[in-house]
Formats: structure tokens, sequence, C-alpha cells
């Protein structure tokens, strides 16, 4: 009986030939993630039950990205917990401000989760890794803590889902238009506790960028984990990267999976996720007249140089509206930089738009950018739970890039096109 | 094993936003978390709990963010079970980590008005509403979750484990 790529990654880093969903195990991590608000209960868990080793100093990060530049004192106690933590075990891998972003689009882009990789973060988006053909889920400081000193973790083998996309995308449909049409199809608990694997023409054909998008957002549909089997694309990524080998699994032929959607794309819309739930994917020409007073452009979701071009595209020439603040930013420092440099930066500050210093701030409703009673905000993060971004009287609509930029223009909900 | 207590029935996809919101991120103690418990959801909700109450709530209780946070607000409320329908899991690896009783059961929210006493019976998963004089039996618990349950946690497991590689 043939294994899905999940099925291959969790034996082979079980000690097992062949491992099957429900099988629970005991997985040697390749690597660790830990954050601002999820690392410093782990560290205090550590010391609590004396346990002071670090399984492998090469293989931990410790990212402030949440609430970094900190926003008031405790922040700044929290980051100082990782720092010192870091220093005194020798963890190589600690993002102090300057190198800190947001976790999930640094990892890649430092070459420090790569295919085949079994990975674990203490932040529920940890499954974006799953784009570059890594089983990579989200747990929390516990389990944080435990793999930190052990190199460890328990998992139950996830059930697959395959999800097939095939046909011809229209204008202005990205990777997250697909996966808020994906979730809206199978609900915020349709995946829950199984791996989404993506398959077919249309995800062959995406920049790495967008799967990374696909597969961050799983978690709002309950997944594990979300997985693209590596390629060509995959390899011209990784290779330059790479701070050590990788490997590439495939899914066999014959490898079960407890249900396959497929969906042709043709005739799929920019998508807009409506309150309160990322389930609630409305094609945007079914939107109506929703009147916005933020848009935010950044988070794991949509914060990289792609997503800002597509934004800039859009945005340029033109002025946000008088009634909206729109709000940048970039999810790295080297995003930071390729977008100062290639002038999409300016082109956002020209429009009347704020660029700001990488963070998650606004998407969880942190600092730098909360939303007051009764606003609404149009988003390219992934979550639009009640209070989400600030404010439990404020709402939150999830969009692509385009149509963030678009709409900031428009100051209501629009396509694209509608301001070209 | 035996706990007793008054239930309060939420519905279905309560998120970790909804039971412990950002703003309130940047502290793990378990008492200042309680006292911002559900808060999003039920501003009341921290004033009217009491130590030894149940959450009974309908499917994918716990969904969206890591935050172990999320947890500790419901044990700092005083807060003695969750039994759910279904359970996020992130949330459940959560809670079976660290000692909080989490039991899925079909149709227990069903069961349930705020208000009612519930009595749960840990070892045979058997959930009785006494008020209403209605049962019903909870899905088994995995025995490799067990054993972390029996154990104290996965942090008092990792102990055990070291000692016993040591000798």
């Amino acid at each position: 009986m043939g294994m899905t790529i999940t099925e291959k990654i969790l034996a082979a880093h079980s000690g097992n030939k062949q491992v099957r969903p429900d099988d629970l195990i005991m997985a040697k991590v390749d690597f660790v993630m830990g954050n601002d608000v999820t690392a410093p209960l782990a560290i205090s868990q550590l010391k609590k039950y004396g346990l002071g080793g670090v399984f492998d100093l090469s293989r931990v990060a410790l990212v402030p990205s949440h609430f970094s530049p900190p926003k008031d004192i405790k922040a700044a106690n929290n980051v100082r917990v990782l720092r010192e933590f870091a220093k005194e075990k020798g963890i190589v891998n600690f993002f102090e401000l300057g190198a800190a972003g947001i976790e999930h689009a640094l990892l890649p882009e430092q070459g420090l989760v790569l295919p085949g990789d079994l990975v674990i973060g203490a932040d529920s988006h940890t499954c974006t890794y799953g784009a570059l053909g890594a089983f990579s889920t989200g747990v929390g400081s516990t389990d944080l803590a435990y793999a930190i000193a052990m190199g460890e973790v328990w998992l139950k083998v996830p059930p697959s889902l395959k999800f097939c996309y095939e046909g011809k995308r229209q204008p202005y449909v990205y990777g997250k238009d697909l996966i808020l049409y994906t979730i809206g199809h199978v609900g915020v608990d349709g995946a829950l506790y199984c791996a989404m694997e993506f398959v077919g023409g249309v995800i062959e054909s995406m920049s790495i960028q967008e799967r990374l998008t696909m597969c961050n957002m799983a978690i709002e549909a309950g997944g594990k984990s979300g997985i693209i089997s590596p390629d060509a694309t995959t390899e011209a990524f990784v290779k330059p990267r790479a701070k050590r080998p990788y490997s590439f699994y495939a899914s066999d032929e014959d490898a079960e999976y407890e249900r396959i959607y497929e969906f042709c794309v043709d005739g799929i819309e920019p998508q807009v996720a409506l309150p309160n739930l990322p389930s609630n994917a409305c094609p945007i020409s079914e939107v109506g007249e929703v009147k916005i007073d933020q848009a935010f452009l950044g988070s794991c979701t949509n914060g990289c140089l792609e997503d800002l071009e597509i934004g800039a595209k859009v945005i340029k020439g033109k002025r946000v509206h008088s009634d909206v603040r729109l709000i940048v930013i970039p999810a790295t420092p080297t995003i930071y930089k390729d977008a100062m440099e290639k002038g999409i930066l300016k082109t956002f500050l020209e429009a009347g738009a704020v660029v700001s210093t990488p963070t998650c701030g606004p998407c969880l409703g942190g600092y730098m950018g909360v939303l007051g009673d009764g606003e609404k905000a149009v988003s390219s993060s992934n979550r639009n739970f009640v209070g989400r971004m600030g404010s439990p009287k404020s709402e939150v609509y999830l969009a692509n890039p385009a149509v963030v930029a678009a709409s900031a223009v428009a100051g209501k909900i629009v396509h694209p096109d509608d301001v070209q | 094993m035996t706990t007793q207590g008054r239930v309060w029935v939420f519905g279905d996809n309560i998120d970790t936003d909804g039971i412990i919101p950002a703003r309130y991120l940047t502290t793990f103690d378990a008492k200042e978390l309680g006292a911002h418990c559900m808060e999003d959801v039920d501003p009341e909700f921290s004033s009217k709990v009491k130590p030894g109450d149940v959450l009974v709530a309908g499917k994918n209780f716990g969904c969206g963010s890591s935050r172990e946070h999320a947890v500790l607000a419901i044990k700092g409320a005083g807060i003695a079970a969750v039994l759910a329908e279904s359970f996020a899991r992130i949330f459940f690896r959560n809670a079976i980590n660290t000692g909080l009783l989490v039991l899925e059961a079909d149709g227990v929210r069903g069961v349930f008005d705020t208000g009612d006493t519930v009595r749960v019976d840990v070892k045979s998963g058997t959930i009785v509403n006494e008020t209403k004089g209605r049962s019903l039996t909870a899905k088994p618990v995995p025995a490799f979750i067990q054993e972390i349950l029996d154990a104290g946690g996965l942090m008092e497991y990792a102990k055990k484990k070291l000692q016993t590689d040591a000798r």
C-alpha cells in the first residue's frame, strides 16, 4: 500500500517503514521555532522542570515577531527572556531587531526550513512551511519546551485530504483566493486534524510565495498541516539558501486519501471572507457595498515581496481614499530592503500609505493599527474572528493584496479592475 | 476521579481570540489571564464563573492560534473541565500537555443548558447531566495520551523519560 508525502515524512522521522492515519508516533524534529508570545512560557516550563539541555543549538529559532519592536514593558521583557535564553544556551538562530521579522516569512527566506523536514513551531501558522514539501505543524508552548529539550514531538498521523486545482485563473486570482475559496467550501473545521495536500496544474504553476500563502491558511480549515510536493520551482527557491541537506518526497500513486476535492478554477473570482470566520468566503462581485476605515497589507499570509509588488502595481499613481488608513508591513528586513530598492515603498508612500517595520502587529490586534469600535478593515491577513484586529465591535474582511490596495483607493471593498 | 460542577454552554467554533484576546498575551500568569477569560464572547463571564465550573461547547472548540494562554486562562478562571463535540487540535494538545481535563462527546452540547450541574467520571468517560437526568459517554482516550496524562503532563513525562534513559 502506498503512502502520501505526509506519511512518508512522518515514517522517516519516527523510524518506521510505514505509518497509517491515526497511528500515534514519537517523531524526531528537524527544526523548532518559538516566538515572543509562545517561547517565554516554554522557557519558564524548561526552568520549572529543570530541563537544561537543547537538542541541537542550530535547529532552534527564537523569533520576536508578534509584539516586536516591543509595544510596552511586558513585551520588552518577553523579548529579553528569548534573548537571554539564546545567549545562555548558545542558540544560533535568535533574531535580534534588525534581523527579525514574521517567522513564517523569515525561516523559509533564510533557508532554515527545508523540503522533507519535520518542523514544529509554537505558532498556529507553522503549517506554512509545507509549501516547501515539509511536514510542518503548529503546537503550543509545552510542546515547544519538550521539543527544545528532547528533539522530538508526539504526533497522531493525520489522514490526508487531496485538493486538486485545474483550469485557468482569472486576473487578480491568487493563492490567497484559492485557499479562501477552499476554506469556504469545506468550513473552518472541514480539515480538522487532517493534512491538506494541494495538487494540480494550478499549484504547479504557482510561485513559492503563493504556495506559502495556501499552506499558511490550512489551519483556518482546522488542518494539521498543508503540503505541496516539491518540484523545480521549490528547488530553485531552496538551493541558493539551504543551510543543510534536504530531501524531496512525493505521494505514491496508490496512496490513500480520506477525501479528494477537485476544483476547476476558471470561474473563481477574487474572494473576500466576510466577518467573522475565514470560511465566510464570498466572490467579490457579491460582497455589496462595504465601506472601510482601514486596509492592511502584510502578515505571514501576504507580506512578502511579491504581495507588496501586486499591491503597489494596483495603487501606483493613485491616492488612498481620504477616509481610509492603508498600513503596509513588509514581513522581513530583507523584503523591506528589496521593496525599497524596487521603488515599491515609494509608490505606497506617494499614495498616502504608511509603511511600518516588520511585525505581526495589526493582524492579531496587537499594535501598529488596532481597530476601534464599529470600524471595518480589509486585510491581507488570515483571521477575521470577533475582535481579531482590535475592538470586539470591529469587523475584518480578508482578501488578497490587489483587492486590499484597490479597496484602500476606493474607500470600499472593490475588484481591482474598478480602480483601473 | 470524578468532577462535578455548574455548566456554561457555548456554541461552535469558539476561537482562541474569544477565549483570551491577543491584547493580554504579554503575560502568562494564569490568574491574570483568567480575569479576561471569554471576555470578547461574554464580557461578564469572568465575574460570573466559579471555581469548579465546567464549559460545554459545540464543534471545533479552541480553533485559531496556538496560544497556550487559552488553556491557562480557562484554568485561571477556575474551570475544571471542557466538554465539547470536537476540539481544534492545538488547543487539545495544549490541554493534554498541561493537564486540563478535556473530553470529546458527540451531542454533548445539546444535552446541557447553562446552569445545569454536570458530573464527569474521568476513567469511564461518563458524563451525567444531574439536573436533567441524562447521560452520555465521552470518546475513549488513546493509551499514549493516557500515559502523558498519568505522568502529570508532558514536562513530567519528559523528566521521567530522561531518568529512564539515564539508567
